[in-house]
């Protein structure tokens, strides 16, 4: 062990203060990951729920507002406990064993960063135990439905809001930091891998739109308890501003939680394909030029306001400019993978399901920007089968591909290729079943947020709950995946993938608990 | 090991990204008042602007183009009087002034306050309905029973586009009654 020779080396502590205590990225990235895949089971739980009472119409299981309970707490619980902390998760873990730092940059903020979160969801969740019942209000929380209208709870979630802002403001910050001043010698921008290019933007995004949601839930609080009227009409607010300041944050959220997926996503093609990335460069500007569109086109989702025709025709376009930036990517990744040599391990198969699935969603999202068809297609589930197919097919695929990658990295062990196998293609017809009978109930007139529906719609929800059960059930298979591959297996080498290049890669497996505390022979560099 | 304290160029960067994501906290406020001014200036959302004020000496061209200004009225939710325009539609010259009336009534055995919230459609006509004098820009309050009519004196800017030839002004009736504070705002409308 090349780690046990330096004087001053210590592991990590034991017990339970190991945890609390941490200052080192793979500890705290390890928190993230755990914690994000509970909240990914509870979330999972919420969605259940959901498609339980939608296996049949009628009111079966829960009545309505409980429903609007699990639509909105799902809803919160996936995109802030779930998605946004894997990626950060995967940042700790990665970010510095890829630029050849010791640490993050800010090693105690990055522990607050993470301990903030099991409080904010505590607090959140502690709210289906209150009378008045968890937020019911939908993930968007649209005043004045939240604020005049919404149960009393609504200062716990507002709080809530108000400390996961706070834990993603000051991990950007910190990966910001690590980023710009922490590279090893040698390691120059453009020779950074990918993932740490698109946290880096994915990191300003944040900061940008995290300060601006704070500062629409404060606004709520002030309308709820302090009789301000930012978004009640009665005292000359009026709230449409809701729906755009909550948008100017919203839109860039959902590249918040994309971005990083397509770092993964260019660290494992090329690896499995055995060639470089096809346009390295043209992968780092597209991503550029997407962060900035995405502050451009938020008024899409509210083209049924009422905007004059002037502002629908130029989110209308913008929104379809950011095809091209996307559509750059894909392009990418399909020439990487062609004329390659392919194996197809577990990683490779949730990042082609990625590619595929991925574009089927970027293309719903075409149609969906089209301002005539969307006055027929807002608010129902064509809506939802679309961002369905971006995040669970898009950004959730991508975290289990990465999990697969790097997992024999971080434990030491290779993890059970069967099973890992199985709970891909589980995944993948699950996750089809389910999402894609949604664009024809879309299509069709259904309308999003209903615990009931008409009879003509019963077909397809069937169909859907049926795969939404599939899908749900496979994701127990990761979990023991997880458990085997800590517990034991076969060791893992150091370079682990035969086609895996980047620094991490040479470090031995599993990743010491300290590494590049001398910074890595600058010869050991690729040029992207 | 990792407790070494920061660089200073870390810190430096640090300090720039908090006051980055403060400015943005900040930014998120701004977008309040940003918001009015620009529905004030290009009428979009309908919104029409405050009081409109006329110098004594300034004469106002009337011209023979006819424009039909119709009138709505709505309760918003728990709003239980009654409420509606006297005349259902007027014909009017852009830069004629006209007088028009709403009626209102507090059914209840107690005093109530109302607040009429302004609307106009199409949105670009907004910014071309001046009004001079508006029920709108107070709180009306009633007594249990009393029924008033409510006075608007409005004129159309006389550039209003051609392709606009007939508008609706709606009003939205809120109840302010339980209102501890009297919502100040308002009269900048």
């Amino acid at each position: 062990m090349s780690a046990a020779h330096d004087d001053h080396h210590h592991g990590p502590a034991k017990g339970l203060s190991r945890w609390l205590y941490t200052t080192n990225h793979k500890d705290i990235g390890t928190l993230y990951l755990w914690f994000s895949f509970a909240m990914f089971l509870l979330g999972g739980t919420f969605a259940m729920v959901i498609r339980a009472e939608l296996f049949q119409p009628g009111l079966q299981l829960v009545d309505p507002n409980f429903f609007n309970q699990m639509t909105t707490m799902h809803g919160l619980v996936m995109v802030f406990g779930a998605v946004m902390p894997a990626f950060v998760g995967l940042a700790n873990w990665l970010i510095p064993m890829m630029i050849g730092a010791p640490d993050m940059a800010l090693p105690r903020m990055n522990n607050w960063s993470f301990w903030i979160l099991p409080f904010a969801f505590a607090m959140l969740s502690s709210t289906l135990l209150m009378d008045a019942g968890a937020p019911n209000f939908g993930w968007t929380f649209y005043a004045p439905l939240s604020t005049t209208y919404a149960p009393e709870t609504v200062t716990f979630f507002i709080f809530a809001v108000h400390l996961m802002g706070a834990s993603s403001i000051m991990g950007s910050i910190n990966i910001i930091a690590t980023v710009l001043n922490m590279r090893a010698p040698g390691m120059t921008m453009m020779k950074m891998p990918l993932f740490v290019w698109t946290w880096l933007i994915t990191a300003y995004l944040l900061l940008a739109v995290m300060p601006v949601l704070a500062g629409v839930v404060t606004m709520m609080l002030f309308d709820v308890h302090f009789g301000t009227s930012f978004f009640n009409a009665a005292g000359g607010g009026d709230p449409v501003l809701f729906q755009h300041v909550f948008w100017f944050f919203g839109h860039p959220e959902v590249y918040i939680m994309i971005l990083p997926a397509f770092g993964v996503i260019s660290a494992i093609i090329p690896t499995f394909a055995r060639k470089r990335l096809f346009g390295y460069d043209s992968m780092v500007y597209a991503s550029a030029s997407i962060a900035f569109l995405s502050f451009i086109v938020w008024a899409h989702h509210m083209f049924t306001v009422g905007m004059p025709i002037a502002g629908e025709l130029f989110f209308m376009y913008a929104t379809m400019l950011i095809a091209v930036p996307t559509g750059v990517k894909v392009f990418n990744w399909t020439a990487t993978m062609f004329r390659g040599s392919m194996t197809f391990e577990t990683p490779m198969l949730f990042a082609i399901a990625f590619v595929v699935l991925f574009t089927m969603g970027g293309f719903t999202g075409l149609m969906l920007a089209i301002t005539p068809a969307d006055f027929q297609y807002h608010d129902t589930y064509f809506v939802v089968a679309h961002f369905h197919y971006v995040l669970v097919p898009g950004s959730v695929f991508s975290i289990m591909a990465a999990a697969y990658y790097w997992m024999p990295k971080w434990t030491g062990h290779m993890y059970d290729e069967r099973l890992g196998k199985l709970h891909f293609w589980m995944s993948f017809i699950g996750i089809n079943v389910l999402f894609f009978p949604q664009h024809f109930l879309g299509l069709a007139g259904m309308p999003r947020r209903v615990p009931d529906y008409a009879l003509q719609f019963a077909d397809f929800n069937w169909i859907s709950s049926i795969g939404g059960f599939m899908f749900g059930a496979s994701q127990l298979i990761l979990l023991v995946v997880v458990i085997k591959c800590i517990k034991g297996g076969p060791k893992a080498t150091a370079q682990v993938w035969e086609g895996a290049q980047g620094l991490e890669w040479t470090l031995e497996s599993p990743a010491p608990y300290h590494t590049f505390t001398t910074p890595p022979d600058p010869k050991l560099i690729h040029a992207q | 090991m990792s407790n070494q304290s920061p660089t200073s160029t870390t810190k430096k960067l640090v300090r720039k990204l908090m006051l980055a994501a403060a400015g943005m906290f900040g930014f998120g406020f701004a977008l309040v008042p940003l918001y009015d001014v620009i529905c004030d200036i290009t009428g979009l959302n309908g919104k029409t602007s405050g009081q409109y004020t006329v110098a004594e000496a300034e004469t106002m061209a009337v011209s023979d183009r006819e424009i039909t200004v119709q009138f709505m009225a709505q309760n918003s939710e728990g709003m239980v009087w009654e409420f509606h325009p006297n005349d259902m539609q007027v014909k009017v010259h852009p830069g004629e002034v006209k007088v028009v009336s709403y009626r209102a009534k507090n059914p209840n055995d107690f005093a109530m306050i109302g607040q009429a919230i302004p609307s106009v459609a199409p949105n670009e006509a907004a910014q071309y309905l001046k009004k001079l004098e508006c029920f709108c820009f107070a709180e009306q309050k009633l007594e249990p029973g009393e029924e008033i009519d409510m006075a608007i004196r409005f004129f159309i800017d006389e550039n209003i586009p051609e392709k606009i030839t007939k508008l609706t002004l709606s009003y939205s009736l809120f109840d302010l009654t339980d209102y501890s504070e009297p919502a100040q705002e308002i009269t900048a409308r």
